[in-house]
């Protein structure tokens, strides 16, 4: 008998909290899949931030720790600075990375700090109702810019990926979606990659991922991962924004 | 014994390093300053971790994670700095997790002054953060004490797995006295619950989120339940001249120190007056307090600040002597005004 398919090590048994349709759980199951055939399951420690993920402590299988809002790449630094073997990985929401953990995620990239941050893009406020994020889009409807979002008034969604790759400390930086079979996998290629720029000491390494949240979309799942084709693509390119070799 | 000529925030730094910290996290204010720069010379020689971090609340969650791996660790600030780590410290104690955190006072409020002050007393004392908590708070009351607290904070903290704060005047950390090297500590509580990686063992959590209401409820209790117990356990003041004392003065800190001087003036006087100083701020030593009330006819609490810690001696007194108050802020006042006022007080009680 062969085995095709089982859940990775680095999962445990648990059920998650994810709405239907959402894509946090194919990027949980990417990261765990990349951190068991790095061998980094013993080595690792995750720290979860405010937002959806909240609770992805239950879902790793391995050390975890709970972040304040927006702070887990200060604790991820604090970790990594004593434990310099150990794989260290933030994973993080757009409210919570690009909003209040603005300061955090920016110095932790100026510092060159060895972590590895999966930041997910889904262009709003999950856990909270669906308000507007830093990142959301022009013209999105959102509970906190419920007549669409206007530039005039909140300026323009950010773009954290060629934000932070401007950084010297940056190694590795990345934008992928799981909106498509393709793209997942290329998805998983660029997660690996930063785990392992990390693990060659190379410096900060960040993978963003550009993510359906059909709830509050107000969105069937299908239907919310052509928007993002259409609508999160063109605005947030995807591709390799900064690769430093070894 | 080796004595040398130390600065109060050195002296708290050196501690730290003979306690066994290995890593400090901090963002420059002043007076606090000389610490992270006396780590940041030593660090890169002794081997250890200096971070400057991009701000106060960095910094906390810096320790957060190094605290978390079961090291010790510090960081060190003034009052505004205080005020932005107190959503950390308020994580890192639902996290029971060890560390020293060090607040060389100034007066506030918003940005104040950079002069000596106590009138973070609230704020140390009543955990300073959301939820139900506290620090251990120490306080030192000379240059050598801020090296020796620096060493029983680390074991209080790894003791009962929590955050112990020193709270210090700016004055002590910058001023100079002689100080009696202490020799390295070594021996170190297991700590099982450490993040460290899961190889052999079952993945560890830490985590500060509790959505269930009965498991939230549990959680409080259980932190109730230590408090509690340090409540009844580490009680710690010094007394002066306080077992025949009609009037009962209450200070601490450098504070502490000019009392002194002031009731030895007054005694020469004919007034019966001794002192209590409370060495933990946190938890308040309301049983030496309350003994004294069993004798005194009157207690004087002394601060620099506009009246704070006087509610905790008023708790402890329960109303059976009154209570006075007396205070400056942003300046020390010297000990021919502390006795002048000693006398004011005792003479309008008719003592």
């Amino acid at each position: 008998m062969r085995v095709v398919a089982q859940r990775p090590q680095s999962l445990t048994s648990a059920r998650t909290h994810y709405c239907p349709g959402c894509t946090h759980g194919i990027i949980h199951r990417l990261v765990a899949e990349c951190i068991d055939e790095l061998g980094l399951r013993e080595k690792a420690i995750g720290i979860c931030p405010v937002g959806c993920a909240v609770l992805a402590y239950d879902y790793f299988n391995f050390d975890m720790l709970e972040a304040a809002h927006g702070r887990a790449p200060a604790i991820a630094t604090g970790i990594k600075r004593i434990l310099p073997d150990a794989c260290v990985l933030t994973y993080q929401g757009d409210g919570d990375l690009a909003s209040i953990g603005m300061a955090e995620i920016v110095h932790a990239s100026a510092r060159s700090e060895k972590i590895t941050v999966i930041f997910v893009n889904n262009a709003v406020y999950g856990m909270t109702g669906g308000q507007m994020a830093p990142t959301t889009l022009l013209g999105q409807v959102t509970t906190t810019s419920p007549y669409g979002r206007k530039k005039e008034e909140t300026g323009f969604p950010i773009r954290m990926a060629e934000l932070l790759a401007t950084n010297e400390g940056s190694a590795y930086i990345s934008r992928v979606a799981v909106n498509t079979p393709a793209n997942v996998i290329k998805a998983k290629k660029s997660i690996k990659k930063a785990l392992q720029t990390q693990m060659n000491g190379l410096g900060f390494s960040m993978v963003e991922v550009l993510s359906t949240c059909p709830t509050n979309w107000g969105m069937a799942p299908l239907e919310a991962l052509e928007w993002l084709e259409q609508n999160m693509i063109p605005y947030y390119p995807l591709g390799e924004f900064k690769v430093k070799e070894a | 014994m080796d004595r040398v000529l130390m600065k109060g925030n050195e002296a708290l730094a050196e501690g730290a390093l003979i306690a066994g910290c290995v890593a400090f996290f901090g963002y420059p204010i002043t007076p606090s300053s000389e610490i992270a720069e006396y780590m940041a010379r030593k660090f890169p020689v002794l081997g250890g971790t200096f971070v400057q971090a991009e701000s106060e609340l960095a910094a906390i969650n810096m320790v957060y994670g190094g605290a978390a791996t079961g090291a010790r660790v510090m960081t060190a600030s003034s009052g505004p700095g205080i005020s932005l780590k107190s959503e950390g410290i308020s994580f890192i104690a639902e996290a029971e997790l060890p560390c020293l955190i060090v607040n060389i006072s100034r007066g506030g409020p918003g940005l104040g002054g950079i002069q000596p002050a106590q009138s973070d007393y609230w704020q140390a004392t009543r955990g300073g953060g959301h939820g139900d908590f506290h620090t251990v708070v120490l306080a030192p009351s000379s240059v050598q004490e801020m090296m020796d607290f620096a060493i029983a904070g680390y074991d209080l903290a790894d003791k009962y797995r929590t955050p112990v704060m020193i709270m210090a005047e700016g004055t002590l950390g910058q001023m100079m006295e002689p100080v009696s090297l202490r020799s390295k500590v070594t021996e170190f509580i297991e700590k099982p619950w450490a993040i460290g990686g899961c190889k052999g063992r079952l993945p560890n959590i830490v985590n500060t989120l509790h959505l269930s209401p009965e498991f939230l409820e549990y959680r409080n209790k259980v932190l109730t339940e230590k408090y509690e117990l340090i409540k009844n356990r580490e009680q710690k003041a010094e007394t002066f001249m306080a077992e025949d004392a009609d009037l009962v003065v209450v200070a601490f800190g450098l504070m502490s120190r000019i009392v002194k001087k002031a009731i030895m003036d007054v005694r020469n006087q004919g007034y019966k007056v001794g002192l209590i100083r409370p060495i933990t701020l946190w938890p308040f030593p309301a049983d030496e307090v309350s003994r004294a009330a069993e004798y005194a006819r009157l207690f004087l609490s002394i601060e620099i600040s506009m009246g704070q810690m006087i509610d905790d001696v008023r708790l402890a007194v329960k109303g059976r002597a009154p209570v006075e108050f007396y205070g400056r802020i942003g300046l020390i006042p010297s000990p021919e005004e502390i006795a002048r006022q000693i006398v004011a007080v005792a003479q309008k009680e008719g003592l």
